[in-house]
């Protein structure tokens, strides 16, 4: 009964979307009736000759969905890092911006494809497969919703499909990281709400009498992302045919929305939910409990309280009203103290087995990511003081703060979750091979160091330049001699940047010859595992 | 130990855990934003503001589509070399009528908040082609392809409709009158009366000097406008805000 309801939503969909395609005003907006349609008949087929199917074990886990994901994420790890070397390299030699591009491909419609892909694409997905994975076994219990969380992954894969096109085809409402417009936004809504259905619910039906730390985390992302996403997105059509919308808020209450969501697109979606997977990941492959049970209750809830009010520090020195801007620097500097707990709780992990950094690349990876948090965490709290960000703000140091967070801390605590769940979810006795996990680790890590060095070099030097005044008082550079004067860093970023992709790509070799070389692992070997679960 | 004791309610009963954690995160946000909305003195009031004009709109519409915000800033920060090199500091009021701000965050190129009346437009159309044609340095993407791409107003009552709904004072005459001050504005020969009663000191030019109206009239118009509209020889900054 169920699935012919399916069959007929699914239809009804369908023919919707060809309909609003047949309207469209803009390409964006075709383009998006298009992957609708698409998505919806696909499914419909799969239904059709999937009707009536047997009912899953509830005894099971549902691993399928996160075997998916992370394929997914190692997927769009790819493709961001490689538009991410694209631009740096269009910033050194703009020429890049190639003739028969413009209009879809300059660096500002690629710029977001690249901050979506990384944050929303490679982030999204890994955090979707992790939370599906850890909340199943730390719960001892089935997803909740069935089907549901299929749903989920492909309505996710859908939405960045739809943001990606939309990029590219000029498709943008102007607030970075929530570029996407309308139509993008609800259907993420609709997703998302989904994923809080399925969380929620299993945690509910858990078989465990206490909720596990890394599920609070998951947790608090889910409900504050989508609390975030709703108010910063209010918007309204400007046709239900095209793609065009206009956002509710402007001016400095558009500033203060825009940044309170922004800030805390890295607060609750690259921090909490990254922490969740710290708190899971790292006890695993250290084989030690989490440090400290007091400490994660009280930086968990400082973390969630103090990390809400760090948004203006984007603004100072702005029009936005001095209080806001004050109370945003307080809290942020405020914020630095729960951030080193959840550092010191994951390093801490280790104590007894810091010897496995020695001959486990894996836990080494996963060391070197929230060490790079613990540096990205003090080093953000210092720039939101504003007389430092008076200087560093509009620059590249910026830019350099972002990537050592995103690169070290999200990039290195995914790539370990990879290593650690692809043996599990396609029972393997163990990955390929160690030693080009070590590679991947290096390359990676020199990478960042290159990434991070050159952009403070460059930000701090511009930061300089711009307020340089000579003797007489006069302006000493031109913005165009501070442009001039980057080129260099811009060129050793770039390489940073294409070292941090080559080791990904390494990665995905890996990992694919784990799944397509190495033995099954042992039944033995797997009852010990379940055992240790 | 009792803080303990009372935490293990929370983490074993997921609704509560659910319900606790979104009220902390909502705390921040309702103190920082909220006031914002009725406290007199977040928008300074001065005189010159006004809506785009419905080209100037459509160039805005431009600017946000090509990504211009992701390296240029509209907000100039009230320091000595910021104001020496751009103009005076930018005021809240400035950006009262702009759905979504954009002041931006970081500046690959120079602020652009009083970018208007600082170059020709025939420097805007060079550069726009070409950037390094005009600025050797540069790393800007070029932009000749706009040159290429006309530009009717098709839709833009239905924009301009849409602003009003969200609080932007266009009336309806404006709406009614937009076909025609969309295309009016870049002919010098034509009735230019209604378009610059409605919309005061709006800028009437062939902006890229070509006879076809194109996005880069739209946008040229848009920037030229930019940070122009308050007449600072008179502004009168308020004590504090």
């Amino acid at each position: 009964m169920w699935d012919y309801v399916k069959l007929i939503v699914l239809a009804v969909v369908a023919v919707l979307a060809a309909i609003a395609a047949s309207h469209a005003r803009d390409l964006a907006y075709l383009v998006h009736m298009i992957i609708f349609m698409s998505a919806a008949a696909i499914a419909f087929l799969w239904q059709i000759r999937h009707m009536e199917e047997a009912v899953h074990n509830q005894n099971e886990y549902m691993d399928g969905v996160v075997r998916y994901g992370v394929v997914a994420t190692a997927f769009w790890g790819v493709v961001g890092f490689l538009v991410g070397v694209v631009i740096a390299f269009q910033l050194a030699f703009p020429s890049l911006n190639l003739e028969v591009l413009q209009g879809f491909g300059n660096f500002g419609r690629l710029r977001p494809l690249h901050t979506s892909a990384v944050i929303f694409a490679f982030g999204g997905n890994a955090l979707l497969a992790s939370a599906f994975y850890v909340v199943q076994r730390t719960t001892a219990a089935r997803l909740f919703g069935g089907g549901l969380a299929w749903f989920v992954f492909w309505g996710y894969q859908v939405f960045i499909l739809m943001a990606a096109t939309g990029y590219l085809l000029g498709s943008t409402q102007g607030q970075e990281y929530a570029e996407p417009e309308w139509l993008t936004d609800l259907w993420l809504t609709i997703v998302w709400v989904a994923f809080l259905i399925i969380y929620l619910g299993t945690l509910i039906k858990r078989k465990e009498p206490h909720i596990y730390v890394a599920n609070w985390f998951y947790l608090s992302f889910i409900v504050t992302i989508a609390m975030l996403h709703v108010v910063n997105n209010l918007q309204i059509p400007v046709s239900f045919f095209g793609s065009d919308s206009v956002p509710v808020w402007s001016g400095v209450q558009s500033a203060m929305v825009q940044w309170w969501y922004g800030h805390n697109a890295v607060g609750f979606f690259l921090t909490a939910g990254f922490l969740g997977m710290m708190y899971y990941f790292i006890p695993k492959q250290a084989e030690r409990p989490v440090y400290s049970y007091k400490l994660s209750i009280i930086h968990f809830w400082a973390l969630i309280f103090l990390y809400i009010w760090a948004g203006p520090h984007h603004l100072h020195y702005t029009a936005l009203p001095d209080w806001a801007q004050t109370l945003g620097m307080t809290f942020s500097i405020m914020l630095w103290m729960p951030s080193w707990g959840g550092m010191i709780n994951g390093l801490m992990t280790l104590s007894g087995a810091w010897d496995k950094l020695r001959t486990d690349p894996v836990i080494r990876m996963m060391v070197v990511a929230v060490g790079f948090y613990g540096m990205a965490t003090f080093e953000g709290p210092m720039m939101s003081i504003r007389a430092v960000n008076s200087l560093s703000h509009y620059t590249d140091w910026t830019i350099g703060h972002v990537h050592s967070g995103a690169l070290g801390w999200n990039g290195m605590i995914t790539f370990g979750m990879l290593y650690y769940l692809t043996p599990r979810l396609w029972k393997r006795e163990r990955l390929y091979s160690l030693s080009l996990v070590s590679w991947h680790f290096w390359l990676a890590t020199i990478g960042i160091v290159l990434y991070a060095a050159s952009m403070w070099v460059t930000g701090i030097m511009e930061g300089l330049m711009w307020r340089q005044v000579d003797a007489q008082g006069f302006l000493v550079n031109s913005f165009a001699d501070t442009v001039g004067a980057k080129f260099p860093m811009y060129v050793v970023r770039g390489l940073g940047g294409t070292m941090f992709l080559v080791g990904a790509l390494i990665m995905c070799y890996n990992l694919w010859m784990t799944v397509r070389k190495v033995g099954e692992a042992k039944p033995a070997a797997a009852a010990a595992a379940v055992a240790a679960e | 130990m009792s803080i303990l004791d009372h935490h293990k309610k929370i983490e074993t009963h997921a609704t509560l855990l659910l319900v606790l954690s979104f009220l902390v995160v909502t705390i921040g946000g309702l103190v920082q934003i909220v006031p914002l909305f009725y406290l007199e003195n977040t928008i300074e009031e001065v005189e010159g503001m006004r809506p785009y004009s419905p080209l100037e709109l459509a160039g805005r519409e431009i600017y946000v589509r090509e990504g211009c915000y992701v390296c240029h800033s509209q907000m100039v920060r009230p320091m000595r070399d910021e104001v020496e090199r751009y103009g005076h500091y930018s005021l809240a009021a400035e950006s009262m009528y702009d759905h979504p701000f954009q002041w931006g965050s970081k500046r690959t190129g120079p602020d652009l908040a009083r970018i208007g009346g600082r170059y020709s437009d025939a420097w805007h159309v060079a550069h726009l082609i070409n950037p390094r044609d005009v600025v050797p340095e540069s790393v800007m993407p070029p932009y000749a392809y706009l040159m290429d791409r006309p530009i009717t107003g098709e839709y833009i009552q239905d924009l301009m409709s849409t602003y009003a709904m969200v609080g932007v004072p266009y009336t309806d005459e404006m709406i009614a009158a937009a076909p025609e001050d969309f295309t009016v504005q870049v002919d010098p020969f034509g009735d230019t009366g209604g378009l610059l009663e409605r919309y005061h000191s709006a800028q009437v030019r062939n902006f890229d000097g070509q006879e076809e109206l194109t996005e880069m009239d739209a946008l040229i118009a848009y920037m030229q406008m930019i940070g122009t509209l308050v007449d600072f020889s008179t502004f009168q900054a308020d004590e504090s805000r």
